[in-house]
């Protein structure tokens, strides 16, 4: 009986003279060994693809691309509705790691050369779906419509405004209107859900076939080389020799997936959903907007590269680095495939890698950012208005009013707490001179760096009381900065309110 | 000689085929404008909703106490440039720093948008030390505007104003074109 029902079918669709012998072609031998464990990257990133393409129809269900009502469906699936918070949560950290998943599986065709002859285009439609990984990364954090989300579109507009001429044009059909709001989330929506799924999942189709039509690169060798007149020959014989993908070679993919949706289940269970972390109210206060993790690095290029270059980093880095993937199999397509014998592209990938997470840690830490509640919440560390049993004088005291008032604290540290835009101002009696320290409030860094200048910003009083303040910041009993020429004269032209630099407090005592 | 019936052109022997085969690639052709056509005036319409900028009062003069900058709040409701589903992201914040009156007695202000002009992210007010600080990359702005420091390439975006008297009250009102969202080569006024 089940046998008559499945020839129906295969009479109809072609199961056993179509579908069979495509899961069932050949790859070469190793995979069924232990190399074969170095080719579950794929299709990991698939199981986590389809735990996507599944958490997001069931968010869909519930979710509201309103821009009105977005945030409050969110709210709604975390604390409400039954499992709400675990399929967003998993949404969340399946994402995640389908970012991870596509990068390992990238970096293994990279580390293997499984990139060369005559698997160029299954590389270029590769980079393709990294792109649409990321675009749905990008895309689906706008759908967490907090101020993140919210502010991360206006970063990307105002990337996309530097666009030459045609940047306003790009701005408008970004965001489908005039301001942030409901046509730009219902844009994302459409991008997140048809679009670049769409494409993804075209480009995935393409990627299977070209796979199935190319077949799997066998593991490299050292001095077996790529020829690319001998190379459909010697790969034809290798497969002659070879397992059927349905099988051993497969048993490694289903096992590694399983264990990759298992920690990422574990992870979502544990960790809960990403947010929304308040309402998108562009005139919240205190809003810190950051990137998720996929785009830290390009938060941190985007503070460290140079005024003057910017435009074209923005612009023009990322058409580079696109092409630069997609010109990896066209750079060498033959010859050797083995790591050892490509120190220079294993090289450049760590190099890139070792970029990469540099730039993502800034992004994380922001050093460069102000933090903009230091100067009324953290105070200033009693020690240094209290040295051994010597007290700062009312006018230093003073200054450590007008230190805190004046924001100084959002981007200097006194003892490591505060901003890290500027140095570290606990010692800096012992580096700057009354004179320097002067000139450097007032001025600021000249030509507008990185310290605006305080001149106009307090009165002659205050900026007293700061100087003498921060004259006083060094370790007890260390003489305060002189100027070299100043060096032997000891007491001359020093103002008379600073006599205590030649001593230091605890010895003026 | 005469040519043989593979030496001669399609035309030749079935005009009528080619006729048929340019027909349908015009049919085609057409089918396609019908659907394109709309679909990208569709998208264009995006392009066309930032030509309207219409005034909106911010409240009269009197509200703003001269130098001082405060954080003016336009609820929802009067954003004319907002969809009536935008919900709170209509809400749109300016800088309002009322100058005093210059020679000829006029009130001056400064309008400033929220966004940074780095990146776009919103700048903060701190009167203690009258700077404008950005959380993002720390864009510093002066009180009247000018970068301070870091990476800002310019200063604030300036809306344009006009002081007025509002229909139906006895005082002057500050009125602003509704800022839609700057970016640096689409500045709210004219002259950047």
């Amino acid at each position: 009986m089940i046998k008559a029902v499945y020839r129906w079918f295969d009479t109809r669709l072609g199961i056993g003279d179509t579908w069979m012998p495509m899961l069932r072609h050949p790859v070469p031998r190793e995979l069924a060994g232990p190399l074969g464990w170095w080719y579950v990257f794929g299709s990991a990133s698939m199981t986590l693809l389809l735990v996507q393409i599944l958490t997001g129809i069931g968010l869909a269900l519930t979710y509201v691309p309103s821009a009105g009502q977005a945030y409050e469906s969110l709210l709604y699936l975390n604390y409400q509705q039954p499992w709400g918070w675990f399929l967003r949560s998993l949404h969340y950290w399946s994402g995640s790691a389908m970012v991870v998943m596509v990068l390992l599986h990238m970096t293994q065709v990279f580390w293997h050369a499984a990139y060369k002859y005559p698997r160029e285009l299954t590389w270029c439609i590769g980079v393709g779906l990294l792109l649409c990984t990321l675009g749905m990364a990008f895309t689906g954090q706008v759908l967490r419509w907090d101020p993140d989300a919210y502010w991360g579109v206006g970063v990307g507009a105002a990337m996309a405004g530097r666009v030459p001429a045609a940047g306003p044009t790009i701005v408008d059909l970004l965001l489908g209107g005039p301001i942030i709001g409901a046509d730009t989330l219902s844009r994302f929506f459409a991008l997140h859900v048809f679009v670049i799924p769409g494409i993804l999942l075209t480009l995935l189709a393409v990627h299977l076939w070209l796979v199935i039509k190319q077949g799997v690169s066998v593991p490299p060798q050292p001095g077996k080389i790529v020829d690319l007149l001998k190379y459909d020959a010697e790969y034809h014989e290798e497969l002659r020799r070879g397992e059927p993908f349905l099988g051993e070679a497969m048993l490694k993919d289903v096992a590694v997936s399983a264990l990759v949706v298992i920690v990422v289940v574990t992870i979502a269970a544990l960790a809960g959903p990403k947010g929304p972390s308040a309402p998108p109210d562009p005139t919240l206060s205190g809003a810190n907007p950051r990137p998720d993790w996929p785009f830290l690095w390009l938060f941190g290029l985007l503070s460290l590269s140079p005024p003057a270059a910017e435009t074209a980093v923005i612009l023009i880095m990322p058409i580079v680095l696109v092409l630069g993937l997609l010109a990896v199999p066209f750079i060498s397509n033959r010859g050797e495939r083995a790591p050892t014998r490509r120190p220079m592209a294993i090289l450049l990938m760590i190099v890139i890698y070792a970029v990469l997470g540099v730039l993502s840690y800034m992004g994380q830490t922001s050093p460069w950012s102000p933090r903009m509640l230091a100067w009324s919440g953290d105070a200033v560390p009693v020690n240094l208005i209290k040295k051994m049993d010597e007290s700062l004088s009312p006018v230093e005291l003073q200054g450590a009013v007008v230190f805190q008032n004046k924001q100084c604290r959002n981007c200097h540290a006194l003892e490591g707490i505060g901003g890290t835009r500027g140095p570290d101002l606990t010692t800096v009696g012992t580096r700057l001179t009354r004179d320097l320290l002067i000139d450097q409030v007032s001025n600021g860094t000249p030509g507008g760096g990185n310290m605006p200048a305080y001149g106009k910003q307090m009165s002659p009083t205050e900026m007293t009381a700061l100087v003498d303040f921060l004259v006083s910041l060094r370790p007890a009993g260390t003489p305060a900065a002189i100027t070299p020429s100043d060096r032997g004269t000891k007491n001359k032209g020093r103002l008379p309110n600073d006599a205590s630099a030649t001593t230091g407090p605890s010895a003026a005592k | 000689m005469t040519k043989t019936t593979e030496d001669r052109s399609e035309l030749e022997v079935k005009p009528r085929r080619v006729f048929l085969k340019l027909l349908t690639a015009l049919l085609g052709a057409i089918a396609t404008a019908a659907i394109a056509i709309p679909g990208f005036g569709y998208l264009a319409a995006a392009v066309a909703r930032r030509k309207e900028q219409p005034w909106i009062s911010l409240g009269p003069v009197s509200a703003f106490p001269p130098g001082e900058t405060r954080l003016k709040v336009i609820k929802p409701s009067d954003n004319p440039l907002a969809q009536p589903w935008d919900g709170i992201t209509a809400q749109t914040g300016v800088y309002v720093r009322y100058l005093g009156r210059d020679e000829s007695y006029q009130d001056q202000f400064n309008v400033f948008a929220i966004n940074c002009t780095h990146l776009g992210c919103p700048v903060e007010w701190f009167p203690q030390s009258g700077l404008f600080m950005c959380p993002c990359h720390g864009g510093v702005y002066y009180e009247n505007g000018d970068r301070a420091s870091g990476p800002p390439p310019r200063g604030l975006y300036l809306c344009v104003w006009k002081v007025k008297q509002d229909a139906n009250a006895t005082e002057p009102h500050l009125f602003i074109q509704a800022p839609f969202l700057p970016t640096l080569q689409h500045t709210l006024t004219d002259k950047g």
